[in-house]
């Protein structure tokens, strides 16, 4: 992916940066706003991070208003220390695709970046996704592995879509939580890995290989054994 | 200067105000009562000269000359007020009838009232009197002596300009009164405003007891002063409860650090070290998220994405994320609720909220327990959750909902202490309220939320928020 990253802080701005190169990722930085804007309309980009607040006169919400303005529809996520609700709200209005809120975690700003990249190209109706022996149809909500019916709740049927539209991708446990149950913020107990580790005893367990995998101090990953 | 500086005082105002006002009514009410008095009376001549004159006028048309003089006679000596005053002249002014000894030199027009005095049977008086045209160059003069009219008159003049002054006179008096009344009462006020810009916070405006508008204001400013007051006293205790409670976090991240740093013998050592200080210093970011989201709601700003939620759903949405949980801890979660639970509110901050006693219950809850959520309508929506846990003490159970509180049972269990804090936050945003009750054995927390139509019916004296729809994060 080919990724903007618009951020002041010298710190947070390289460890972003040498994070999403070493992710194999083509990064491309800006440390003020306008400089940042000029990059975002002018160039071409598969996802922008932008911090909120920024020198130079144009702050983050200004850049994505003008961006959007030039029906520029380039994945833009944004990047703040600015955690309250109404912010949040204002930024998606605004519109970012996605709201991160600083401190953070390194492995949750890949995974949603990379997410974004998935979600731009995933365009037009999708009725079945298939991952390796697994296959999931969205109109007969039935699921398949090996030829092999499973049954699964319609909570889980969800949880395995939400994997499988992001197969090959990292997801973590807050992305899964606002994806599948709505949910924006953190339940303290690990409900999701019950959750997956359930979904697991279905889709994985009787079967040969693997498909959803653990990804450490991140989240899950559902991906074919071999890949 | 000061002229402008005085109309710049609301007192003045008000007080010119009620001056202007007992002014222009008295003078109203005095002009209709010459129009009523002096205005009748003068009305009451002017009709009678020109009845005289049409009767005069008939006997002329009549009986001619003679008869005109016989009748002028006769009505002069039938004249028992002796005010009547006729003067019938001939085309060379000649008196030929009536008690005026010569035509007056001043009037010539006819059909027009004059006033002018007039000497009759040697004495002076005052009278009004019309000049009649008749056929053959002769004219006659009917007027009435209106002396005493005119006396009074002057007097009722007198009168009406005196009472003018004393009303002035009152009207002054009286705004400054209601300067004075006006200027206390602000006083009181701005009294109570600028101690408590000085720093004394106890302060509250006196009421004078009567219950009339100004109470009302100062009950108003009270109460808000009351807000405020418990707003900077959270504030306070939130302060002195991170001063203590984050202190132990984070002295354990430093110390793991500082420990690694010094003593740490391979790459490895040193990783796992800085990966569980990264941990801690997660969980203190999940404390200040929490003691922010809770200061957010308690400062009830997001009143304004309150929009109409059923949360019947959101029990089962609840039920269903923690019942895989409980299922794996053995605990039986059981939720018996109404098909719909309709309340006015945020959405995602009554998730959470419930999401938070159920946390807490499984957290508590032994193996093999039963977890309740139970819903009912009764006036409120009430939201129950029981547990068969520890519970909490009857004497710690008003504490239980403060921040940082930590149970004694619950000292091995991970947790915050800010989970009852912001479903308490959550319950007076929403004007409801978290009671926690004994649930023989365990804790039984209680949520209680106003239904739709009460929430309606409470908002609608104040001005209508925007209704916002949450914004779904995708």
């Amino acid at each position: 992916m080919r990724i903007l990253v618009v951020e002041d802080d010298k710190d947070v701005a390289g460890f972003v940066v040498r994070g999403l190169r070493e992710a194999g990722h083509v990064v491309e930085h800006a440390d003020n706003g306008r400089d940042g804007l000029f990059m975002a309309a002018s160039e071409s980009f598969d996802a922008v991070i932008l911090d909120r607040m920024l020198p130079g006169g144009i702050d983050g919400l200004k850049i994505l208003e003008t961006l959007r303005g030039q029906k520029n529809t380039v994945p833009v996520l944004i990047l703040s220390a600015l955690a309250e609700v109404d912010d949040r709200v204002k930024g998606l209005k605004a519109g970012s695709d996605d709201y991160l809120t600083k401190p953070f975690a390194f492995a949750e700003l890949l995974a949603r970046v990379e997410a974004l990249n998935r979600r731009g190209k995933g365009e037009g109706p999708v009725t079945k996704l298939v991952v390796e022996d697994l296959e999931l149809d969205l109109l007969s909500r039935q699921v398949k592995r090996a030829g092999q019916k499973i049954d699964l709740q319609p909570r889980e049927f969800r949880l395995l879509e939400y994997l499988m539209r992001h197969a090959g991708q990292v997801v973590t446990r807050t992305m899964l939580l606002e994806g599948v149950w709505d949910y924006h913020f953190d339940p303290q107990t690990n409900v999701i890995d019950v959750h997956v580790s359930r979904l697991r005893q279905k889709v994985d367990k009787p079967f040969a290989s693997s498909l959803i995998h653990t990804v450490r101090n991140a989240g899950y990953m559902l991906r074919a054994e071999h890949a | 200067m000061l002229v402008r500086r005085l109309f710049r005082s609301a007192g003045f105002r008000f007080g010119a105000v009620y001056a202007l006002l007992l002014t222009a009514s008295a003078i109203a009410l005095a002009s209709f009562l010459w129009w009523a008095t002096a205005g009748l009376l003068d009305r009451q001549t002017e009709a009678a000269i020109s009845a005289d004159a049409q009767s005069l006028a008939e006997r002329w048309s009549e009986g001619g000359l003679p008869a005109l003089i016989v009748t002028i006679d006769d009505r002069l000596a039938q004249n028992v007020d002796d005010d009547a005053i006729y003067l019938l002249v001939d085309p060379r002014m000649n008196r030929l009838a009536g008690n005026l000894a010569g035509w007056p030199a001043s009037i010539s027009v006819p059909g027009v009232s004059y006033e002018l005095p007039i000497s009759r049977a040697g004495t002076r008086t005052l009278a009004t009197v019309q000049r009649y045209d008749l056929p053959r160059g002769f004219h006659l003069l009917i007027g009435r002596d209106v002396q005493v009219r005119s006396q009074l008159r002057r007097l009722l003049t007198d009168a009406l300009l005196w009472a003018v002054g004393v009303v002035l006179l009152m009207a002054t008096i009286g705004a400054l009164l209601v300067r004075s009344l006006f200027r206390r009462t602000l006083a009181n006020i701005s009294a109570t405003a600028s101690a408590i810009a000085g720093g004394d916070f106890a302060q509250r405006v006196r009421l004078s007891g009567r219950g009339d508008e100004f109470d009302q204001v100062a009950e108003v400013i009270n109460d808000m002063l009351d807000r405020i007051a418990r707003l900077m006293d959270g504030v306070r205790q939130v302060s002195n409860a991170i001063a203590h409670d984050l202190r132990t976090p984070i002295t354990r991240a430093r110390t793991r650090l500082e420990d690694a740093a010094l003593h740490a013998q391979s790459a490895d050592d040193l990783r796992a070290a800085i990966e569980r200080a990264t941990q801690d210093l997660d969980g203190i970011v999940g404390v200040f998220q929490a003691l922010l989201r809770i200061a957010e709601i308690e400062a009830g700003s997001r009143r304004s994405s309150f929009a109409r939620v059923d949360i019947a759903p959101l029990l089962a949405e609840v039920a269903d994320l923690y019942g895989a949980v409980a299922e794996d801890q053995d605990i039986n979660l059981v939720v018996a609720a109404p098909a719909v639970l309709p309340a006015y509110g945020d959405r995602a901050m009554i998730q959470q909220a419930i999401a938070n006693l159920v946390d807490n219950a499984l957290k508590f809850s032994p193996a093999d327990g039963v977890v309740t959520i139970d819903a009912s309508v009764d006036g409120m929506i009430t939201i129950a959750v029981g547990d068969q846990g520890p519970g909490i003490p009857d004497s710690e159970r008003t504490r239980a909902t403060d921040r940082f509180y930590r149970g004694e049972t619950a000292r091995n269990t991970p947790g915050s202490g800010l989970g009852l804090s912001l479903v308490l936050a959550v319950a007076h945003l929403h004007g409801g309220d978290l009671r926690l009750e004994d649930n023989h054995p365990g804790l039984r927390a209680v949520l209680t939320l106003p239904l739709l139509e009460e929430a309606e019916a409470r908002r609608t004296p104040q001005a209508q928020p925007e209704v916002a729809q949450p914004v779904a994060v995708p």
